[in-house]
């Protein structure tokens, strides 16, 4: 099957001459989830947002659908890339259900607004996520948790087939952390990609997942994760001794520090 | 919900014409609506005995003052909700922002320079849109783009421009300029002329029909510009479309009644309460409560006493208790 997202050789400076990240080429298809991986300041974000077209890279390209990204309109991007960021800082108390509805706007002209196919629509986006019973509640009311899932809900009411999140763990309780993670399970098990930044990779272990990795020295890593993860790697990178170990009664491969 | 939604605007819209036509009612040669619903009548070809100053009453000097309440209210608050949502602050006003300060800088100018009635609309406009420009550009030079920094912003230019007000009105010549740039900032609606009415009238139309034909995508400009992006709106194109329409708005009010301080920012924010914060449906409220209320207010101005009352010392005392209420209303939703 041929790719949503192809990345070439993208690199990327603020200011032009310092370069944040180069020569990162990979490939995302349909059902696969990609985890970005890499120490704190190295540009996982950054690299995110090029890929959402929130950042104009310095060198290099990325296709979508086989198309140049940065020529097409920011409609045509929206109708296949929905973006979930890290936190919604909401001004004003619309409900849940207005909130998704706006999932639409890719699908709507300038001057038009949502008819009831459009509410329909975000209403069934509210029930895959289960969380149907929110539609009329006020966003700014609902916990950090249901906040995310409602922010998931709009990018299936958008019809995204690509979905992108910008470290969506990182307000959650323990708890909300594993149901969303189980979430982003369900949604690569339904067809959509979905493209993560996360700090933990032991997640990505959890999500049996491809990884990106920009490490400490900025060199890119891309695959299957029992391609990429070594030990080494990981304790290199993120500075600290790291084991890569299986557990006994637990079936698979966790990431843990042995100690302190 | 759609349905309930059109009753309501159904209401404010009948709410409104009661108001107009008793407003009509009300002055000081005659406070009969028997009168006046005559008049009316007559001008639509039936058969009642009218009297002839009454007439002269209802159409020359009534009616524009109604008219030009209705409108500037509807344009002060619809401009507000605005600017609310393009800037994500609930605390913001034309007022706030500096509009009006800009605008009145930009109208004094055009008076000091004895330039007709559309060179004061054109100056205050400008006016208007420079100071939104400064005030939108402040944050983003010192890198704090929060709401608090905007709202200083405008404080600032307010400010500023407010000392610029001050220095122009020394200058003025104190028989005729002087006491027309006063006059005319107290806010007063007593002398406004047809012609005046009809010089705003486009503006207001085109406008308003735009902006409330967007009022969704207000609604995603109000998420901010990460999630508008991500969208697909086209967000630099539809903010200037909107802050240009809400600027125009701000201005022609301006350049007819002076700054009349309160509407902006309180008729929103009761308008929200009434019909939810979804600028489809609060949008339209907005329109028809900030009309009634400054045709209320106007009408208050006119007739409570023997003298004329400047629109700005009522919308304050009006208005600021009102938001009080509003805020405690609110109280548990502001952390």
């Amino acid at each position: 099957m041929d790719a949503l997202l192809q990345v070439k050789n993208l690199g990327f400076s603020y200011d032009g001459s310092r370069q944040i990240f180069k020569d990162i080429s990979f490939e995302v298809r349909a059902g696969e989830i990609v985890c970005l991986l890499g120490p704190n300041g190295i540009g996982k974000t950054t690299l995110l947002n090029c890929l959402a077209r929130l950042r104009e890279p310095l060198e290099g390209s990325v296709l979508l659908n086989g198309q140049e990204m940065r020529n097409m309109p920011a409609r045509e991007v929206a109708q296949t890339i929905g973006y979930v960021p890290q936190t919604l800082l909401p001004a004003f108390d619309y409900t849940v259900l207005e909130y998704v509805v706006t999932g639409n706007a890719p699908w709507l002209g300038t001057f038009e607004k949502p008819g009831a196919e459009h509410y329909q629509r975000a209403m069934e986006a509210l029930e895959q996520m289960a969380i149907s019973h929110l539609a009329q509640k006020p966003y700014t009311r609902i916990s950090t948790g249901e906040l995310q899932q409602v922010s998931i809900a709009r990018a299936i009411a958008q019809k995204a087939r690509l979905i992108m999140m910008d470290e969506p763990t990182a307000h959650l309780d323990y708890g909300n952390q594993l149901k969303v993670l189980r979430l982003i399970k369900d949604l690569s098990a339904k067809g959509y990609a979905v493209v993560i930044t996360t700090h933990n990779p032991d997640q990505v272990l959890l999500l049996d997942a491809k990884t990106a990795i920009i490490d400490q020295l900025s060199a890119f890593h891309f695959g299957p994760w029992q391609d990429i993860f070594t030990e080494e790697l990981l304790s290199a990178m993120y500075g600290v001794p790291l084991r890569i170990i299986k557990v006994e009664g637990i079936d698979r491969m966790v990431s843990v520090a042995p100690e302190l | 919900m759609n349905n309930k939604h059109r009753q309501w605007l159904w209401l404010l819209s009948m709410l409104l014409f009661l108001g107009i036509f008793l407003s009509l009612s009300l002055g000081r040669y005659s406070n009969n609506p028997q009168k006046v619903l005559n008049v009316i009548l007559s001008s639509f070809g039936m058969d009642v005995p009218v009297d002839p100053s009454m007439v002269s009453i209802v159409f020359n000097v009534r009616l524009p003052r109604v008219l030009a309440s209705v409108m500037i209210g509807a344009m002060l608050s619809l401009s507000g909700a605005v600017y609310q949502s393009v800037f994500r602050n609930p605390l913001v006003s034309p007022d706030l922002l500096g509009v009006s300060s800009g605008a009145a800088v930009g109208a004094s100018t055009a008076i000091l320079l004895g330039g007709s009635l559309i060179t004061r609309q054109i100056f205050a406009f400008i006016g208007g849109i420079l100071a939104v420009l400064i005030t939108s550009l402040v944050p983003r030079l010192l890198r704090n783009r929060s709401n608090m920094m905007l709202v200083l912003s405008g404080i600032i230019v307010g400010g500023f421009l407010g000392s610029v007000l001050a220095i122009m009105k020394y200058m003025a010549e104190e028989q005729t300029q002087l006491a027309s740039m006063v006059y005319w900032q107290m806010g007063s609606l007593a002398t406004v002329l047809g012609t005046e009415l009809l010089a705003i009238l486009p503006v207001f139309i085109i406008c308003s029909v735009l902006l409330l034909s967007l009022s969704w995508r207000i609604n995603i400009l109000s998420f901010g510009d990460v999630e508008a992006r991500t969208l697909g709106v086209n967000l630099r194109q539809v903010r200037t479309i909107v802050i240009i329409c809400a600027s125009l708005l701000t201005a022609s009010a301006v350049s007819i009644s002076g700054t009349i301080g309160w509407v902006g920012l309180v008729i929103p924010h009761l308008s929200r309460l009434m019909s939810g914060s979804d600028n489809t449906r609060s949008l339209p409220t907005t329109l028809l409560v900030g009309a009634i209320f400054m045709l209320f207010i106007d009408t208050l101005a006119r007739t409570v006493s023997s003298v004329e009352v400047p629109l700005s010392i009522l919308t304050g005392f009006v208005g600021a208790p009102l938001y009080a209420l509003l805020l405690y209303k609110q109280r548990t939703k502001l952390d």
